[in-house]
């Protein structure tokens, strides 16, 4: 068997203003094969304004068994929120 | 279903009392709604019917592209003919993002296509019926798709994450597809009693087959028990059928069809339609590989991977001789 396409994650900026996000992920020989087929394969009805590939094997993703460790720290943090706050309705708005 | 028949464990659901720690954290997780990625600990049983599953779902889908793109060349007009390139290039999208759902679960995209091939996975019954007139494109669109439709929406909610996301954004598209069949079917009907009697003969080849796409009742199947308690299956084959008899019969009542079915009556006391099972022997038979079309079609998907291998290969060739061009100028 002959080797396949390497894997390509793409990204699409759905409207002018905000991030990429992370729609789903294809197979192309190069990069530029890659946004070609993401605009046939993710945007078939205006579904963004800009598109980024990056070859699946270059992203390196945090495991699942380490969200304790990595997320658990701000959980007792409340203080990070403005509700943790009381403040009198005479000040106005804050 | 786009997915029929497809087996789990086999060995029926597990208490949770019997079940590992990590098993039952598992289920826990599940039952709470959480939705399983890729990389987390899933038992062996549901990576393995996800695989079955999702890649029949996939190849259905690609298959799928073969009766419609019978009838692009020959659609009555151009807009016709623009709206249905358009329809089946959607479905080879869905195929894609199937196939990259199924790939995060640790099977390559050569290893589904060659199952495929080799005829050890399958693809749904129904696109083993030829296309004979331009009529049965609107009876697919309206039937096929609306019974695929049945099945996916529910599935937006199934368990597995990218699984999920794929259903989500494939359903978005479908109701476009169902629409442009039923807008056929509608101007067939209303046209000349010649156009009219087509869509009626495609209504005819199309009804019973269409009811074998949610497969045969499995409310005894120890497959489909687990595959419920594992969220990648949400409701029971006859349930989604009757759902769809209900939702069609007024369909055709409005076209000015006939169903083709003396027993189809409507039921006050369980509030849905009495209707006739389809053939099951011969959706077995179709099953097996003995549907009208079934050599047809495996053999026009082989013929296409062969035919592409020296371009796949070419093009892999040439990026590969561009990024080492790029590498040794840096
Ligand atoms: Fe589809
Ligand atoms: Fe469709």
């Amino acid at each position: 068997m002959k080797k396949e396409w390497p894997l390509w994650e793409v990204f699409i900026r759905g409207q002018h203003g905000l991030n990429h996000r992370h729609v789903g992920s294809l197979h192309a020989p190069d990069a530029e094969m890659a946004i070609k087929n993401a605009r046939d394969v993710y945007t078939r009805r205006n579904e963004g304004v800009s598109i980024w590939v990056v070859e699946s094997k270059h992203i390196t993703a945090s495991s699942p068994s380490e969200r304790g460790p990595l997320f658990e720290p701000s959980n007792d943090k409340v203080y990070r929120h403005p509700t943790f706050f009381d403040i009198p309705d005479e000040v106005g708005h804050m | 279903m786009y997915a029929q028949m497809v087996k789990s464990t086999g060995e029926g659901v597990k208490d949770l009392k019997e079940m590992s720690p990590e098993e039952r954290a598992f289920q826990e997780r599940i039952d709470r709604g959480e939705k399983i990625e890729p990389k987390e600990w899933m038992p062996e049983g549901y990576r393995k019917t996800l695989i079955r599953q999702i890649g029949q779902h996939a190849h259905s889908e690609i298959v799928g592209q073969l009766p419609e793109g019978n009838w692009i060349t020959r659609a009555p007009t151009l807009e016709r003919k623009a709206i249905l390139l358009a329809k089946v290039q959607d479905e080879a999208g869905h195929g894609l993002y199937l196939y990259c759902a199924a790939e995060t679960l640790g099977v390559s995209r050569d290893e589904l296509l060659e199952k495929l091939h080799s005829g050890n996975m399958k693809y749904s019954s129904i696109f083993n019926y030829p296309t004979l007139t331009w009529a049965d494109i609107g009876a697919i669109g309206w039937l096929v798709d609306g019974a695929a439709i049945m099945n996916q929406v529910p599935l937006q909610r199934t368990s597995y994450g990218p699984y999920s996301r794929a259903m989500i954004r494939i359903c978005k598209e479908e109701s476009f597809h169902q629409r442009q069949g039923y807008d056929i079917m509608m101007k067939m009907a209303k046209g000349t009693p010649e156009q009219k009697e087509m869509a009626q003969d495609a209504l005819n080849r199309f009804w019973y087959p269409s009811l074998m796409m949610f497969g045969p009742s499995d409310k005894d199947s120890v497959h489909s028990a687990q595959s419920m308690a594992w969220k990648i299956k949400i409701n029971t084959n006859d349930e989604l059928r009757q759902k769809f008899v209900d939702q069609t019969v007024p369909q055709a009542e409005y076209l000015g069809l006939t169903i083709p079915d003396e027993n189809l009556a409507w039921n006050e006391e369980k509030g849905g339609y009495d209707f006739s099972e389809p053939d099951w022997s011969e959706f077995y038979e179709v099953l097996k590989g003995n549907g009208p079309c079934n050599k047809e079609r495996l053999g026009a998907r082989v013929k296409a991977w062969e035919d592409g291998a020296w371009f796949r290969e070419g093009l892999m060739a040439h990026a590969e001789k561009q990024s080492a061009a790029k590498l040794a100028a840096e």
